[in-house]
């Protein structure tokens, strides 16, 4: 049934509530691979869709931990092994001198995995995606919410899942071309 | 980006956006200002002054760098002059963007939506402001790179028990964290801007800063995360950015420097110049970018109330320092209270307790802090109060400490106050470009707040039990 050349079906919205229900009906008539856009972060749509968890706080803890022992490795190698210095007779391994830079190094390592950690697993960047091939798009980052069934969804037929997003009462039904 | 589910009205309160506005007049309003407002006098002359001042401030640096810092107005025993006060002040400004961006975000405050993106360009620009002072400061610039931990053919690593080391790890955390921090802020408002455009090498540019964001709800999903670690981590930094600028001066033994309030009392001012700051920005942007629906009165006069209340955690900190000087019976620091208030430079302590604590109390009277004019002009009060006070901590306890044979005076040179000028040029036009070529205020946060944003179906979870 699958067509190649289509990437699957976008429906535009113009509210909140008519795409959170849309999108609830969409997931609970079994269409799994499927996504939504929104111009603001609407927790309540991502939930409708079925995805609320994501690992980015596990990459900013990893991140984190990396940098902590790092730093802090790093400051007790040189100040013990490779460049020990003897500044009357005081220990070479003087932890609380080397909290600070561990705690900023804790907060850039896990600074940085966040914000690439999140960036990867959202695929960017990625300036090109079919779904920009529809002209109605450009309004996702303005006032319109967007439904999409892809066509590898196991569910998808051409006529039947458009009869199925044009009772969602959406503003238009528009095939991505892929 | 917390998203409140009511915006808050008071009845005596201004409202944090003019009602009325729907998600498509937000965009344009905002996206109009880059897109497709002409560029004016009054910007290009605005520019090129604060551009002049720069190329002032470029010569000024080419001189240091041929002649060295002898052409400043440092020596034994004032070793840290102007730059160090300028180090110190700028980076003080920079915590009131992140405060505004992480912990007024963390604390649901929804009013700072809309002034916590300029205020994180403001906090970029003073930190890079801050971030050139040690380096001209060194003597020979171009071997800035021995300050970080490298593996080199001299075999040795930087001192990690110094406090000036730790100032080099967290100002350049910071720096970097605060501009992923502006940079992740911004990506959703790029993608805006490429939509919204309908010239191609814009539309390329910005496509290419957004990096293709196309407003998917997992993408946002992630996103949301990212941004809320990112305020967490940006919370405990900042504290921790003047905590240890403070530790510069209370690690050492100088009489004035060596005391337990610091870290406290220079956070606080820092908060307390950094607001200052952002009104002295905001009252001129929102006026002549006619964008007061965005940035209301509302948040003009929170930042005021803020700037009160650190301004009197300021003022406590003088106080304590004042008492401790007594109370601690150390004829040193006994001798650094009677210098500040009859020494050299009393005229210009007096001049910080009249610009730090006097004026800004006329921040009591409602109508004096909701006058934009009044409130503009206190605003520099307390920056110029704020470089007063560090200059009052770094030059009087160097000039006169232990020994009376080794007292002396400070003496600025025009280089100095170029320098100072100078930065003062760049972070200017740097606010003059980033006006005109980013959203200064956040579009998909501000679409938050609106009650088209609200959602009253029922919950997800409840529909797919069913």
């Amino acid at each position: 049934m699958r067509d190649p050349r289509i990437y699957g079906l976008l429906a535009e919205f113009d509210s909140v509530d008519t795409v959170i229900t849309a999108a609830q009906r969409v997931y609970a008539a079994g269409y799994r691979k499927i996504d939504a856009y929104s111009p603001f972060p609407l927790e309540e749509l991502s939930e409708a869709i079925g995805f609320e968890k994501n690992g980015v706080a596990l990459v900013c803890l990893v991140g984190g931990l990396l940098g902590c022992t790092g730093a802090y490795v790093l400051q007790w190698w040189i100040n013990t092994i490779s460049y020990p210095v003897n500044i009357g007779g005081r220990p070479f391994h003087s932890w609380p001198a080397f909290i600070i830079v561990t705690f900023e190094m804790t907060i850039l390592f896990s600074g940085l995995s966040a914000v690439f950690g999140m960036l990867a697993l959202n695929g960017l960047p990625m300036p090109h995606h079919p779904v920009f091939n529809v002209p109605q798009f450009d309004a996702a980052s303005r006032d319109r919410f967007f439904i999409i069934i892809f066509s590898s969804d196991k569910n998808y037929d051409p006529v039947r899942t458009r009869a199925f997003l044009e009772e969602l009462n959406p503003l238009s039904v528009s095939e991505v071309p892929s | 980006m917390a998203r409140p589910t009511e915006v808050e009205v008071g009845e005596q309160k201004a409202p944090v956006i003019q009602p009325g506005h729907t998600f498509a007049t937000i965009t344009d309003r905002i996206a109009a200002i880059v897109l497709r407002r002409p560029v004016k006098a009054g910007w290009l002359l605005g520019f090129l002054f604060c551009f002049m001042i720069l190329q002032w401030f470029l010569f000024a640096v080419c001189w240091l760098f041929y002649k060295g810092v002898g052409v400043w107005g440092v020596n034994i025993p004032v070793g840290w002059g102007f730059a160090i006060v300028n180090f110190v002040w700028w980076i003080g400004i920079g915590h009131a963007g992140t405060l505004i961006s992480a912990i007024l975000l963390l604390l649901r405050q929804a009013w700072r939506n809309s002034i916590n993106r300029f205020a994180e360009a403001m906090t970029l620009f003073a930190v890079a402001c801050a971030g050139m002072f040690p380096l001209l400061h060194l003597g020979r610039p171009w071997l800035f790179y021995w300050l970080f931990p490298y593996s080199n053919t001299m075999t040795y690593w930087p001192n990690f028990r110094s406090p000036l080391v730790w100032d080099v790890f967290a100002v350049s955390t910071y720096l970097t964290i605060s501009l992923v921090f502006w940079f992740v802020g911004l990506i959703p408002d790029l993608a805006s801007l490429r939509d919204q455009t309908t010239n191609k090498f814009v539309r390329f540019v910005y496509g290419l800063l957004s990096m293709g964001w196309r407003n998917s709800v997992r993408h946002w999903n992630r996103y949301e995360t990212a941004y809320l670690l990112l305020a967490g981590l940006a919370t405990p930094l900042v504290l921790s950015v003047h905590t240890v600028v403070s530790f510069d001066f209370s690690i050492g033994i100088v009489p004035g420097w060596h005391t337990t309030i610091f870290p406290p009392y220079f956070v606080a001012g820092a908060i307390y110049s950094g607001f200052a700051m952002v009104l002295v920005l905001a009252i001129p942007i929102r006026k002549f970018y006619a964008i007061e629906d965005f940035i209301t009165d509302r948040h003009i006069e929170n930042s005021a109330m803020v700037m009160l209340a650190t301004g009197w955690i300021v003022a406590y900190g003088y106080g304590i320092e004042a008492f401790v000087n007594w109370y601690g019976g150390d004829p040193y620091e006994s001798y650094l209270r009677w210098n500040r208030l009859h020494g050299p430079y009393a005229f210009w302590y007096y001049a910080l307790l009249f610009t730090n604590i006097l004026v800004p109390q006329l921040l009591w009277v409602r109508r004096i802090r909701t006058n934009n004019f009044w409130l503009f002009l206190i605003s520099l009060d307390v920056l110029v109060g704020m470089w007063l006070e560090r200059f009052i901590i770094v030059v009087v306890s160097l000039t006169r400490d232990f020994l009376t044979s080794s007292f002396g005076q400070y003496y600025p040179t025009w280089n100095d106050w170029s320098v100072l000028v100078g930065t003062l040029g760049f972070f200017t036009a740097c606010m003059f470009l980033f006006l005109r070529l980013l959203p200064a205020v956040s579009i998909s946060e501000l679409k938050t707040l609106i009650p088209q944003a609200e959602v009253t179906v029922a919950h997800a979870e409840e529909v797919h039990d069913l």
